[in-house]
């Protein structure tokens, strides 16, 4: 169906390398929304009736909803019936394993930083690729298994672990929760998987990378995670899509849920196609994710470099429900050119003794607009709860913005509360400073740009830090100059 | 070494050097004083090649391997690496960043360029111990953020360090006595009588003769109103303290 595109077309500009397209023959739904479309969804995926139902449902609950306009971000409406809802490469044959993928694939993931096969993989790190809609495979699995860990799919969870999905699926984030929660609850196409039994300490980090490559797709992602009884899992999580002039959109639902003494880290590195110059183009990032702190003493936080999407509007939040839970929030948001970004976190304390960290760092340059919106609430529940929040905005230019909303609602006397915000110029004294010392202004705008977001990388898993730096300096080369 | 001549430069539209002329040879060290306003600082930013100082008239030669070539036309980095320093008046904080990783960077970029292999973190740290010891540093200022939470008098402290450091041939030092105690400015000048070398030149701002008692002047210089006005030796530092500036003007 789309053989005959000339490799020239197929070129990433240098701005954006991530931003080729694979010529791969695909199977795509009509574009159009409705029961039916859903119903050929779930049965493409074999899903059993409660799933179906589960989606009609939040269907159902969707058209009755309309889409939320609170947010710092402007854009043209979206029409939902414009969008084809599932695409995925055909297979030609059943595969046994990652290395029988299509070529095409192979050399897709590998031109993005991903070897799949077997003898070039990354070590100690399982990966779970997304490409358009569906999971093409999952790395490391001799070794998960041996520790009892199940991560796979959320498709192949459905069918192969029908049970756990069942128990937890929604729970965090039910399907009436907002607007893109209830589409992407009808409509999900695959996202990863992943429970982590009871004491085990998951022996390689787990990940996800998202791929959208088809046109006129939205991409749904919906993720599961469970931490047992204390268990531990760090998960990590990255994305591109190519250049197109037109916009597509992503709306995930990630859901994590840690049992008493578990710790779940997850962390993003966020690199959608931001659009060209003239704000043509990009991916409009909606993403609900939150995490449930359910047992006492369990630990969730979440790690995010936002650099991409031409729209971000995106709350990674925990709910400490758990007595002397911790919840964390770390990120990183850097916008360029057109831009937008509103994104934050929600803190909720209902246990005693929950604790909170929230560090926010972002970077605005050319005309783009950064926002960073939270809310932290103490319930009545919650004594002793206690709260740090330290939101900082640097400003690259007099074009861009930075706007900080953060709220707070506190029902419990015996809460402890800080919050800090600044915000600053890149200012053109620190830099000649550093240049004056012999740096010259790339490296001079790197340091400081590094030294401003040092609190948040180094959160971020090593291999993972090293990327961010190298993507946050290279959109500011771009950007600065 | 230096030959500034007729150097005419703004800030804004306000014409603040109006044909100044100066020239320092190696293993001398020079004063200048004068009144408020008078130039100084805008001498310093612009020898370090402040961008927002515009000269308009004018040129600064300095001796690149036995040329003398127009500091004018390079960037600040570049002037760095062809071992012009300037201490500041005001140390610029920079949150988040170690004294160690900047000075680091900011070592190698100048020895690579001058054609000296880059040394590693190790080696480096060890090297700066021993440099620290001249202003009395504590070893926990390595992993410090620069200049971030430093009282004044650590933060001109840490300008002579980082002069110590990058070993300049021309180091520019603006009001480095300001703000100091007399405890601070013995150990900041001790520490600049030890780079004093026969190979390289020193460029005093200062309002107060007091330093003059520390670091020894060859030549002291008054400028006022963007002019170099009066040129002496150590004496006329005293005399200025005792007339002040009136009588030039």
């Amino acid at each position: 169906m789309s053989d005959q595109r000339t490799s020239a077309a197929l070129e990433a500009s240098p701005e954006y390398k991530w931003g080729f397209t694979t010529d791969i023959e695909q199977e795509l739904v009509p574009k159009g929304l409705n029961e039916d479309v859903i119903r050929l969804i779930s049965s493409k995926k074999n899903e059993p009736e409660w799933m179906l139902e589960l989606r009609l449902k939040a269907f159902r609950h969707w058209l009755t909803l309309t889409e939320p306009a609170w947010a710092r971000v402007s854009y043209p409406k979206v029409d939902f019936q414009d969008i084809s809802y599932y695409a995925a490469p055909k297979k030609d044959k059943a595969r046994k394993s990652l290395d029988e993928l299509d070529p095409e694939l192979l050399k897709t993931f590998e031109k993005l930083g991903i070897p799949l096969q077997e003898q070039k993989r990354i070590s100690g790190v399982a990966m779970d690729v997304v490409f358009d809609s569906v999971s093409v495979g999952t790395t490391h699995q001799e070794v998960l298994e041996k520790a009892g860990v199940i991560f796979c799919s959320i498709s192949e969870a459905i069918t192969k672990h029908s049970d756990l999905v069942k128990k937890y699926f929604g729970t965090v984030v039910p399907y009436a929760d907002n607007f893109y929660a209830a589409l992407n609850a009808a409509v999900f196409t695959d996202g990863s998987f992943c429970y982590i039994p009871k004491g085990v300490r998951c022996p390689v980090d787990l990940s996800t990378y998202f791929r959208i490559n088809a046109k006129d797709t939205g991409q749904f992602e919906r993720t599961l995670l469970i931490a047992e009884e204390g268990s531990y899992v760090n998960y990590l999580e990255g994305c591109t899509a190519p250049q197109r002039d037109e916009n597509q959109l992503h709306a995930a639902v990630v859901e994590l849920i840690a049992m008493e003494n578990a710790e779940i880290k997850y962390s993003t590195v966020q690199n959608w196609y931001t659009g060209d110059k003239e704000g043509r183009g990009g991916i409009y990032n909606f993403v609900t994710k939150r995490g449930k702190c359910a047992g006492k003493n369990s630990k969730i936080s979440w790690t995010q470099v936002e650099a991409g999407s031409a729209i971000t509007w995106k709350y990674p939040s925990v709910i400490l429900q758990g007595d002397n839970s911790e919840g964390m929030f770390y990120s990183v948001a850097l916008t360029h050119d057109k831009m937008q970004a509103d994104t934050g976190t929600k803190m909720i304390h209902i246990g005693k003794n929950t604790k909170s960290t929230i560090i926010s760092k972002g970077i605005s340059t050319g005309e783009s607009s950064n926002a960073y919106r939270g809310l932290v609430k103490i319930m009545p529940s919650a004594e002793n709860a206690r709260n740090y929040s330290q939101c900082d905005s640097m400003l690259v230019g007099d074009r861009c913005s930075a706007h900080t909303f953060p709220s707070i609602e506190v029902k419990n006397k015996t809460a402890t509360i800080e919050h800090e915000a600044t915000t600053s110029r890149l200012s053109e004294d620190q830099l000649f400073y550093l240049q004056s010392r012999g740096l010259d202004q790339e490296k001079a705008i790197s340091m400081l740009v590094n030294g401003f977001c040092k609190q948040v990388f180094k959160e971020l898993p090593l291999e993972f830090s090293v990327e961010a730096v190298k993507l946050i300096e290279m959109k500011l080369e771009n950007s600065v100059g | 070494m230096l030959e500034i001549r007729n150097l005419r430069a703004k800030v804004g539209d306000k014409e603040v050097l109006k044909g100044l002329n100066l020239t320092i040879k190696a293993g001398e060290v020079h004063a200048i004083m004068g009144p408020n306003g008078a130039g100084k600082s805008t001498l310093s930013k612009i020898l370090a090649g402040h961008p927002a100082y515009e000269v308009t008239e004018g040129e600064v030669l300095f001796d690149i391997n036995f040329k003398m070539t127009n500091l004018l036309e390079l960037g600040p980095d570049e002037r760095a690496k062809e071992g012009v320093f300037l201490a500041y008046q005001y140390p610029v904080e920079v949150p988040g960043v170690s004294n160690l990783s900047f000075l680091h960077m900011a070592f190698n970029a100048i020895v690579e360029h001058q054609g000296s292999e880059p040394m590693n973190e190790e080696d480096f740290r060890r090297f700066m111990l021993e440099k620290m010891k001249l202003v009395g540093m504590k070893p926990d200022f390595l992993e410090r953020p620069v200049n971030v939470g430093f009282s004044g008098g650590e933060k001109k402290r840490n300008e002579i360090l980082q002069m110590a450091v990058l070993s300049p041939r021309l180091a520019v030092l603006d009001e480095t006595d300001s703000g100091l105690d007399i405890d601070a400015l013995r150990v900041v000048s001790d520490g600049v009588n030890k780079l004093r070398r026969p190979d390289n030149a020193i460029l005093l701002i200062t309002h107060y003769q007091r330093l003059l008692d520390y670091i020894k002047p060859d030549f002291v210089h008054v400028l006022a109103d963007g002019k170099i006005v009066e040129t002496g030796d150590a004496a006329l530092a005293l005399k200025l303290e005792k007339q002040g500036y009136d009588w030039l003007l």
